[in-house]
């Protein structure tokens, strides 16, 4: 589609970099494993609830690999061209622009794919030849073979514990993957994590990781999560800022997990409780 | 309105106790506890007694004898309050403990108080059930009780409490379930504390044994609220309450208790110094009692030695370390507050989610994790408990598969736990009732299939989209003539691709209870087996199973095909096994198939009930009213839990009962039982297209 002569151009968008290092409290042997993979160029599954970490991780690990990353949230409505790429009009000429994986593919990135299972499962067959020895990505609608530059790494994340209900990871999936498992982290981990992000004092951190830890207990009986390290984060914010710690609380944690009111009731007895 | 006559209440009473009209004394009476009663008091009587009979007789005529003076006592809201703690009682006690209820107006009204500062228990049992459950993590029930006291798996607090406001109350009820959990939290029973008295007053029993009985919880109460605080400073605050009536001169005796390091022994050791004087009145505090908490104790450290140890085996054979010969293994348990950590030779590994449990627990009720768990034993050793959850009421109930609150609508409440349900595998019969099913509606399996093949879910391409997967190089030719003739180009210029997923669960429930014996259950399996036929065409997860029982005690649930389970010789031969039983209590079935609906990955859930008749069971209470309005409820909880509910049934006078169940528009009644097998089919395809 050359109309007066016109040339066709590719376009990419344009990669993070990840200049400074993140702060990422490691739980084990997980970021040896992660290396391990990338120099194997395995896949990689990030197991675990969310906001216990995942992101920061993979943040982390483009840090220290010195890779571009690229961070997909999956969502139900993703389709395969918002992955691979699509032709746009600019003028009168079709411009192809690479989608997110394809640029990843292209660039030697790190990919992650965040929740995985909430994309379609049309969509992430496209990702099964990059998961194997072929790493290659096919891009149909140009009739190309993506070739994966030798730094591309895949990583996918899935929660468990949220998509036994709903989703599920097909076998043929997630056996292409080395998996990591990830979890919240133990209490005294926990709460130095949430009083170095926040600032607040140590003695607030420790109280709000049992007080996570209390709703925790409820997973199940009417909460289908307890509160995330992300969302005792988030209250240590409200907290440095100067908000009452249990307000901040009952903001941040109680109306964030529960809407009924029978829930939140109870949330704030626990917050009351701990505060 | 004027009150009723001898002769009507006569009539009236009659009704409620109909099967004992002879003229014994206790029936006169009744009429004479209710003749003078001006005419408001007496259908308040009538009414309540009619509801109370139905669960029990006794609690009937008690309603009826103790009216008049509840009724002068307090207003109808409250007397409605007493007579449905009787029959809590009657649920949790027995007959006797009812009737104690009703006879003690006295102890209800103390209980309870003036209207708007007293909090019943059951206007807070979930809140606190679920406030517990966040303290510690293991289930922990609430009970009401007489006096405070835990067996350290059920909590008994008061039926109500009023401590002058709601607000008041609510935090009197949090510091009582704060001090329950902290005696199991914090070791109150990690000693033998009958010994522990007997040393103390130098005597087995007697009055010296008791004051040392009745001194303990005062000065557990001390040591526990100074341990939750340390933890927990705004649970601590309301639990200083339970201490304030302690007399002030106690030299030295809160500062000991409150120390970090006091355990279960400091309480202990302070009693023979105390035995000189008469203990406090142990109020919100309550009892303790060594006996019975001991015993569920034992039970319980049982079980979860079991679990680890099992567990733990498990992880062992993973690793590669099964066998007895195996000495080079190296295993550690490492406890930190709550938190165990697993490591073998070194090496940290992560128990299952059930061990982890068994293991914290462990160490609440012990400090620490029993050595047996960790003794390498071979698979042979475990004793096959493949039920994980024994449940919360494991005592009473211990082999039922699931247990299911059932709604009372005359008290406008749940019981609690009170349908057990057994879940069974029919053993296959004679697959040539399929064979000969299918053969002679050979033409109508066709069609139906046709049919069934047209709902499929297909790529569908939307042209002239605004955003899409591709160009829509029809509409961008046109865009280019456009913008070349001068005319402003459109802007949809793509394709996008829809597809029309189905995504679809649909459970069958059918209708195995005695009525349906001959012609029905025919029917019922004739249309399994065309709906079968017909869904093999589409991806739809789709299940069957019927149902039977005989009172909440059994309820029976056979598993005919479940989700993922593929239409199969077995399945088929299933279906032709399927025979008529006995009742049919249609709650329990539907809250489990509500559950495993809700597991399935789908977009849409479908639960579809083939019947005969209405919800029925043996006994009375059951029949009728109390029936349809559990199975309401049952469908009420299945929407709100996403799943969409509908009824075939050949009942012909099934119209009043089902629209109150199902609503409207959510049911068929067919008028011949011969349309059953060739309606089933259709009516889901309009279901689900
Ligand atoms: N190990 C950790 N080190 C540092 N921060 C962490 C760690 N775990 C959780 N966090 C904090 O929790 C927040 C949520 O974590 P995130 O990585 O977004 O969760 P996930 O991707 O698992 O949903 C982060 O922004 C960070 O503040
Ligand atoms: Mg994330």
């Amino acid at each position: 589609m050359t109309t007066d002569g016109a040339v066709l151009h590719a376009l990419a968008p344009e990669l993070e970099r990840i200049a400074e290092e993140p702060y990422y409290h490691a739980a084990g042997g997980e970021a040896a494993l992660f290396e391990a993979a990338a120099v194997k160029r395995l896949p990689v599954l990030l197991k675990g609830p969310t906001g216990c970490g995942k992101t920061r991780f993979v943040e982390y690990m483009a840090w220290k690999l010195r890779r571009p990353l690229v961070t997909v949230a999956c969502h139900d409505d993703l389709t395969t061209a918002d992955l691979v790429g699509r032709y746009l009009l600019a003028g009168e000429q079709t411009v192809w622009l690479d989608g997110p994986l394809t640029a990843a593919v292209r660039a030697g990135a790190i990919c992650y794919l965040d929740e995985v299972v909430e994309a379609r499962k049309d969509t992430t067959v496209v990702i099964h030849p990059l998961a194997d020895t072929r790493r290659v990505l096919p891009v149909e609608k140009r009739g190309e073979l993506v070739r994966a530059a030798s730094g591309f790494m895949l990583v996918v994340s899935y929660n468990p514990g949220y998509q036994s209900v709903l989703k599920e990871m097909k076998q043929s999936t997630r056996q292409r993957f080395v998996a990591i498992d990830f979890d919240y982290p133990p209490p005294e981990v926990e709460a130095a994590i949430v009083a170095r992000e926040t600032g607040i004092a140590a003695e607030t951190a420790e109280a709000l990781v049992r007080l996570g830890g209390l709703t925790r207990n409820l997973k199940g009986q009417g909460l289908d999560e307890g509160a995330s390290t992300r969302l005792l984060v988030h209250a240590g914010h409200l907290i440095a800022a100067g908000v009452p710690a249990r307000s901040a609380c009952e903001a941040a944690i109680g109306r964030a997990l529960g809407d009924e009111p029978d829930i939140v009731a109870s949330l704030d007895d626990l917050i009351a409780a701990v505060f | 309105m004027s009150r009723f006559t001898v002769a009507e209440l006569r009539e009236r009473v009659d009704r409620i106790f109909y099967f004992d009209v002879s003229s014994g004394r206790s029936y006169e009476s009744l009429i004479d506890a209710l003749a003078l009663l001006p005419r408001a008091k007496q259908d308040f009587a009538l009414h309540w007694a009619a509801v109370a009979a139905q669960t029990h007789l006794e609690i009937g005529y008690l309603v009826i004898l103790q009216a008049a003076e509840a009724l002068r006592r307090m207003a109808p809201a409250a007397a409605e309050g007493w007579v449905i703690s009787a029959l809590d009682a009657y649920d949790a006690s027995g007959i006797r403990a009812a009737v104690a209820r009703l006879r003690d107006i006295d102890g209800f009204l103390a209980a309870s108080g003036e209207p708007g500062s007293r909090l019943s228990l059951a206007a807070v049992e979930g809140r606190l059930a679920r406030f517990l459950q966040g303290l510690s993590g293991r289930p922990l029930r609430v009970a009401a009780g007489e006096v405070p006291w835990t067996d350290t798996e059920t909590v008994f607090v008061p039926s109500g409490i009023d401590a002058g406001s709601p607000e008041a109350s609510l935090a009197a009820y949090k510091a009582i379930v704060g001090l329950l959990w902290g005696q199991t939290r914090f070791g109150t029973f990690n000693a033998d504390l009958e010994a522990a008295f007997t040393q103390a007053a130098g005597e087995p029993s007697g009055e010296r044994h008791d004051r040392a009985r009745n001194w303990f919880p005062a000065l557990e109460a001390l040591r526990l609220t100074a341990c939750v605080a340390r933890q927990l400073p705004g649970l601590g605050r309301d639990m200083a309450v339970l201490t304030a009536d302690l007399p002030t001169d106690l030299p030295g005796v809160r500062e000991d208790l409150a120390r970090p390091e006091a355990t279960v022994a400091a309480s202990l050791d302070w009693l023979s110094r105390l035995l000189d004087r008469a203990p406090p009145p142990g109020g919100l505090r309550g009892e303790v009692r060594p006996v019975a908490a001991g015993r569920v104790r034992s039970e319980r450290i049982g079980r979860d030695t079991e679990i680890l140890r099992k567990a733990i085996a498990g992880l062992m054979a993973a690793l590669g370390r099964q066998g007895a010969g195996d000495d080079t293994m190296d295993i550690a348990l490492e406890t930190g507050s709550l938190e165990v950590e697993l490591s073998v030779d070194g090496q940290v590994v992560s128990l299952p989610p059930e061990g982890r449990a068994a293991a914290e627990s462990l160490v609440q009720d012990l400090g620490l994790i029993p050595p047996e768990c960790m003794t390498p034993a071979g698979p042979g050793e475990w004793k096959p408990t493949d039920r994980q959850d024994p449940g919360p009421t494991a005592t009473m109930e211990t082999h039922a598969d699931a247990l299911y609150d059932e709604w009372d609508a005359r008290r406008g409440a749940y019981r609690r736990q009170w349908c057990h349900l057994y879940l069974h595998r029919v053993a296959p019969g004679d697959p040539a009732f399929v064979v000969d099913v299918r053969q002679r509606h050979q033409p109508l399996i066709r069609q139906l299939r046709r049919r069934f093949e047209a709902l499929r879910g297909e790529d569908r391409i939307l042209r002239r989209q605004p955003d899409g997967d591709d160009l829509d190089l029809d509409a961008l030719v046109a865009a280019i003539g456009d913008r070349r003739g001068g005319a402003e180009p459109g802007e949809r210029l793509f394709l996008r691709r829809s597809r029309t997923e189905r995504s679809l669960a649909a459970a069958f429930l059918v209708d195995m209870s005695g009525s349906t014996k001959g012609w029905v259950n025919e029917a019922e399996r004739e249309a399994l087996v065309m709906l079968c036929e017909a869904l093999e065409m589409l991806d739809d997860r789709y299940g069957i199973w019927g149902f039977s029982g005989w009172t909440r005690t059994r309820c029976d649930l056979y598993s005919i095909k479940d989700f993922d389970e593929a239409y199969d010789d077995r399945v088929r031969g299933r279906i032709a096994a399927m025979e008529a039983r006995d009742y049919t209590r249609m709650g329990p079935p539907i809250r489990h198939l509500t559950r495993l609906l809700a597991r399935q990955p789908a977009r849409h859930r479908l639960l579809v009930n083939l019947s005969d008749g209405r919800p029925d069971d043996f006994g009375d209470e059951y029949r009728g009213h109390y029936g349809v309005e559990d199975t309401r409820q049952a469908l009420l909880e299945a929407r709100q839990a996403g799943v969409r509910a509908y009824c075939v049934t050949i009942d012909r006078h099934g119209a009043d009962y089902l629209k109150r169940m199902y609503g409207p528009a959510a049911y068929t009644v067919l008028d011949d039982v011969r349309k059953l097998p060739l309606k089933v089919a259709d009516i889901y395809r309009k279901l689900t297209s």
